[in-house]
């Protein structure tokens, strides 16, 4: 446990990013024991009050009681942000490992998707695929079409990790002593990736997310889901700015906010693990 | 050598525009949507009667547009079209072509795009390469935590705060749009002025958030670079401080950083779209975003297709003056 301090005093960004995200759990939990979860949808409150004490992130123009959208949307925007992150870490990890300990023709073909994967803009991308899809999109499918692209840029980093690691000693004592391919991936190099995988997967959270924002706000997000991205549509479609409601755009852009910086200062804490080379640099 | 390079860097850039095209024809198409009968249906509903002979309206209207035909007749004819930069119409805008509404906006995308990017790749650069050098002045040192805590948020969002601050409350700045409504797009001063005023916002957020991501990349660099045993030479042999921090550090250091920029161009348009939506910038962004309200497939692809052949364009320049950069990658197969 003191050590665990310890460490942590070390690496304040770490230190700040767990800060920053535990604050944020700490208000939806709180925040869910105290406002109803129902005042998310639209006619549960008068319509544009300005935070008061009933309301005190204020009403928006559809009604809706804007604490309690932040506490329900909150998680959803979160959890559209893990799903596709873990979806694309693994997807990444398996290719990566495929493409960097097999090498061969199936690595050219790996590592060719995804340098030209990555040069396209992800989001126009992504906009083609939620709009050939039918209907309007659930928080879960959403997170599948982000996920849908979320696995090039691990894919990309994690293989030159491995295609590094493959060449060290003990990878090779390992082979050299029978072990089989599958067993060297699992017990040998996994183990050696853990933290560079946190670090990475965090990335793949914070860049799905943006991602799922971004769609959302162009309106093609779950139309009646309180996400903070559709939140800040209906702002948009309002003209929320224009019109002086503020307090509309302030609070869902402050936890977005929060959740940016959290997860940026917990993937710089992370690196600082996986890499400590960057210690003396700091 | 340098033949073939440029040969196979635009190879690949066909591949990425004959990609793109595929994609944007069998996307829609998997998805299993009717789109001429979805349309006459709307429209049937509409009026407030029930149709009769919708089936045969579909069928006449999906020979008009050659639906009809076998799925690679259509895949060919498209990409015929999608070769000549042709899209079709807009469904919105009815008599206008795809094609014309892109080019009336590709140039404020463009233009604004072109000026942040370049303006925040030289300016990160400069800052991140003085923040590793012990020669720089100290206060420069109070400019990174803020750099690095900005780097971390959306285009868009520091766009929105930035309006409140500067545009609603402390009415200094326009608040939406390119230029002011009413005005007449001419060559004059007043009008370059006034389209310059609308551009200070958008640019100032994309600017203050991806300068920071290129200081960072580049103090990094710089600080390996720094410790190569060239560098300690050229001190050694007496050269002047600005000569090894430019010709020596810099010059090393700036070479990973344009390949970073040839990797995030991508992610900076991405971000630069919403910039465009939620201030109104009458570019490409905005332009996607009504054709996204109205449902204007023909409109979206076009777009999307555009700007993918247009990022790819930029890669492959970059990729072309790349060797020139750096002398030694011509000789390495890539």
């Amino acid at each position: 446990m003191r050590a665990t301090f310890g460490y942590l005093r070390r690496n304040p960004s770490l230190t700040l990013g767990l800060a920053l995200l535990l604050a944020l759990a700490l208000f939806v939990v709180i925040g869910g024991t105290i406002v109803d979860v129902e005042d998310a949808r639209p006619l549960s409150a008068p319509t544009l009050r300005a935070p008061s004490w009933n309301y005190p992130f204020g009403t928006d123009r559809q009604g809706r009681d804007l604490l309690a959208v932040m506490v329900a949307g909150t998680p959803l925007t979160l959890r559209i942000g893990f799903i596709a992150g873990f979806l694309g870490v693994g997807l990444g990890t398996i290719l990566a490992f495929i493409a960097a300990y097999y090498r061969g023709f199936l690595d050219t073909v790996i590592r060719g998707i995804a340098d030209i994967g990555l040069t396209v803009p992800g989001l126009l991308v992504l906009i083609i695929i939620a709009v050939s899809l039918k209907g309007t999109l659930t928080v879960n499918q959403m997170a599948v079409v982000v996920a849908s692209l979320a696995w090039l840029y691990p894919t990309r980093t994690i293989r030159a990790q491995v295609l590094s690691l493959r060449e060290r000693g003990y990878v090779e004592v390992a082979r050299l002593s029978g072990m089989s391919g599958f067993a060297i991936i699992f017990f040998e190099l996994m183990p050696n990736l853990l933290p560079y995988l946190a670090a990475t997967l965090v990335n793949a959270v914070s860049a799905a997310i943006l991602a799922s924002v971004g769609l959302e706000v162009l309106g093609l997000g779950p139309i009646d889901a309180p996400t903070l991205g559709m939140t800040l549509y209906w702002v948009n479609f309002n003209a929320a700015m224009i019109n002086g409601w503020w307090w509309w755009w302030a609070a869902p852009t402050a936890i977005i906010l929060i959740v940016f910086l959290g997860l940026f200062f917990l993937t710089v804490g992370l690196d600082e693990i996986a890499n400590p080379r960057l210690r003396r640099s700091a | 050598m340098q033949a073939t390079y440029i040969a196979r860097r635009f190879g690949v850039f066909l591949l990425i525009v004959w990609l793109a095209a595929t994609l944007n024809f069998f996307l829609p198409r998997l998805s299993g949507q009717d789109p001429v009968r979805t349309k006459l249906l709307q429209q049937a509903a509409l009026g407030g009667y029930v149709q009769g002979g919708i089936e045969e309206m579909t069928r006449e209207y999906e020979r008009r547009f050659g639906l009809d035909k076998p799925l690679w007749r259509q895949y060919l004819t498209y990409l015929d079209g999608v070769a000549r930069l042709d899209f079709n119409y807009s469904i919105a805008n009815y008599p206008r072509r795809v094609s014309d509404l892109i080019a009336d906006a590709l140039p404020w995308t463009l233009g604004l795009l072109g000026t942040t990017t370049l303006l925040s790749f030289a300016i990160g650069s400069l800052l991140g390469a003085l923040l590793a050098w012990p020669g720089a002045p100290r206060w420069m040192r109070w400019l990174m935590p803020p750099f690095w805590a900005l780097h971390a948020i959306p285009f868009f969002l520091l766009g929105l705060i930035l309006t409140y601050l500067l545009a609603f409350q402390i009415p200094l700045l326009p608040i939406f749009g390119g230029y002011s409504a009413g005005a007449v797009p001419t060559l004059s001063w007043r009008f370059a002025s006034d389209v310059l005023q609308h551009a200070i916002l958008p640019a100032l957020s994309i600017i203050l958030v991806a300068t920071g991501g290129w200081a960072l990349g580049m103090r990094g660099m710089m600080v390996t670079t720094m410790g190569e045993d060239y560098v300690t030479f050229a001190e050694a042999k007496g050269l002047k401080a600005p000569t090894v921090f430019m010709r020596y550090c810099l010059r090393n250091a700036i070479l990973p950083q344009v390949t970073a920029l040839a990797l995030a161009l991508g992610q900076i348009l991405s971000g630069a779209v919403l910039v465009e939506v939620i201030f109104g910038y009458p570019g490409i962004g905005t332009l996607l975003f009504q054709a996204i309200r109205e449902n204007d497939h023909f409109v979206i692809q076009g777009v999307v297709f555009t700007v993918i052949v247009a990022l790819g364009l930029t890669t492959f320049g970059l990729d072309v003056i790349y060797p020139w950069l750096d002398p030694r990658i011509s000789y390495r197969r890539a």
